[in-house]
């Protein structure tokens, strides 16, 4: 036991050798704690963990400390993201602390959209860290127990850390290695940008085991079901670094009006089953996108269920 | 240099709406160069104030001057003479010009006409692109001569983040994504190592963060006395 780093059901879920799987939970544009506390009972029992986003894509929405703090109260463990947009060293130490003291364990550590894409274009960013130094930062209070400025933390947090990789941002290839530069400075594992197209991701996978840092870190693959044709279309163009095959917006197509979203929840399940037996793949983080409650339905048909008690 | 953008016309004309005679001043430091603030921009100003002051039945006068620099006390000082005859006296240096010249004449009212907006140079004839920072520690023999702090739009230290598509920054289209210059560069070179290395945390003492900033060189303080 004394050789976890953090103790969360995640780590233990990897550590023990399963194939984790965990979901996705964006807080309410509002104080909606009965909205916020319906999407997560979807995936209690269903996920290893939680992903509270962080103001995502730069929109204001409950913070996600106190959204992931509420989920523990609730019995569903989170994985409390935090971007670089928004705080400086201080703000987020301290909130790391605070995470800590309300039985966080987990924490993504991620450089944010820019505001330019939110609903506060108008505002000034941060930045003040990036997310390598932020991960490098989190390992540091927990390992060292120590903030950035060196000195003691009484009663260092143990968070398990996460961090994110897109392999299809440009340069491709540069991405490994920036994948490697996340774990070399403290990443404990990886959960990836959505996958669409499986021959790239299968290429980045064969990089990633050549340099052996699926024995470093613990990659999950990150899938997004597609809801309908309007949806991939968007993904396509608007999303940067997003890489949707053409082939793929056509399958969802020919699956008919009616059957859009069918055929987008099929292709994810085909996915999953996929990353199951790829090399590297340590499990699969699922950001069905407000729709939470279709998560166990794609868990059972995919056949992540039940979930290791660990 | 500095580079600047004029300000509407109409924001000029509301800041001068009280006044019946001003000076435009202009400024042959980088205002100049960049085309916003010299001598001929002075006029173009001028006459425009005038023609839109004459069509409301307002008229204003308006008089001309190009200093060689506003941020310099010694030529800030050729307006003693003159800076009191004016209802207000509209500057195009950056924004450094008529903070000078305020504190030079606490009496008179100085105006800004320009928006100052960032260092940089130009790319093209009629293109200036950001370049520096100005963060007082310069890191950018790490990255090849390209500074992330100044050139990418989250200022990261270990980039390209994930939102770099086809060398352009997820900001927008025509931004490019300075990131992926560098690393492009670090691999033509053969140099990818320089890229494996995680870099503390900066320093920003030495920028706006630390504070409203000083350079003192000893040595002239001396030669002044």
């Amino acid at each position: 036991m004394s050789d976890l780093k953090s103790g969360s059901n995640l780590e233990k879920v990897l550590k023990a050798g399963h194939f984790a799987f965990t979901g996705e939970c964006g807080p309410p544009r509002g104080a909606n704690v009965e909205h916020l506390k319906e999407k997560f009972s979807y995936l209690k029992g269903k996920v290893d963990a939680v992903n509270v986003t962080d103001n995502q894509t730069a929109v204001v929405r409950m913070s996600s400390l106190v959204a992931s703090a509420l989920m523990v109260q609730e019995g569903v463990e989170p994985n409390y993201q935090m971007v670089c947009r928004d705080r400086n060293r201080l703000a987020m130490m301290g909130d790391i602390l605070g995470a800590y003291s309300l039985g966080i364990r987990n924490m993504l550590c991620l450089s944010g959209d820019h505001q330019k894409f939110g609903d506060h274009p108008q505002a000034k960013n941060v930045y003040d860290i990036d997310s390598m130094q932020l991960i490098a930062m989190v390992k540091k209070m927990r390992d060292e127990g120590r903030f950035l400025n060196d000195k003691e933390i009484d009663v260092p947090p143990k968070m398990f850390i996460g961090a994110a990789c897109n392999p299809f941002a440009d340069p491709y290839e540069f991405r490994v290695y920036r994948l490697a530069n996340k774990i070399e400075a403290g990443a404990d594992f990886i959960q990836t940008q959505c996958i669409y197209n499986m021959d790239r991701f299968r290429d980045f996978m064969k990089r990633v085991v050549d340099m052996g840092l699926h024995e470093k870190c613990h990659i999950l693959a990150g899938v997004t079901p597609m809801k309908s044709v309007r949806m991939a279309q968007y993904m396509a163009k608007m999303v940067p670094g997003m890489d949707v095959p053409d082939a793929l917006i056509k399958r969802i197509d020919d699956a008919g009006k009616g059957n859009y979203a069918k055929e987008g929840i099929r292709f994810a399940i085909e996915q999953i089953q996929e990353f199951k037996e790829m090399e590297g793949v340590a499990g699969v983080h699922l950001m069905a996108i407000e729709w939470e409650h279709k998560v166990p339905e794609i868990a059972e048909k995919a056949g992540v269920l039940p979930r290791p008690e660990v | 240099m500095i580079v600047a953008d004029r300000k509407p016309i109409d924001e000029i004309l509301w800041m001068v709406s009280d006044c019946s005679k001003i000076l435009v001043v202009g400024c042959k430091g980088c205002v100049t160069v960049c085309n916003v603030g010299g001598m001929k921009e002075v006029g173009i100003l001028a006459s425009t104030l005038k023609i839109a002051r004459k069509k409301e039945g307002k008229p204003l006068e308006v008089e001309e001057k190009t200093l060689e620099r506003q941020c310099d006390p010694e030529y800030v000082e050729q307006l003693r003479d003159s800076y009191d005859q004016y209802d207000a006296v509209v500057s195009m240096a950056c924004g450094v010009g008529p903070q000078f010249l305020a504190e030079a004449y606490p009496d008179q009212r100085f105006l800004p006409a320009v928006n100052t907006t960032f260092f940089g140079g130009a790319v093209q004839h009629g293109m200036w692109e950001e370049r520096c920072a100005g963060c007082g520690t310069c890191i950018i023999h790490y990255y090849d001569g390209m500074c992330p702090i100044a050139r990418c739009s989250k200022s990261i230290q270990h980039g390209p983040c994930g939102g770099s598509a086809g060398g352009k920054c997820e900001i927008a289209p025509d931004v490019d994504c300075i990131w992926d210059m560098i690393v492009k560069k670090k691999m033509e070179q053969g140099r990818l190592d320089d890229l494996l290395m995680i870099k503390a945390a900066k320093d920003w003492r030495t920028a706006r963060d630390g504070g409203p900033r000083k350079s003192i060189r000893e040595e002239l303080l001396k030669g002044e006395e």
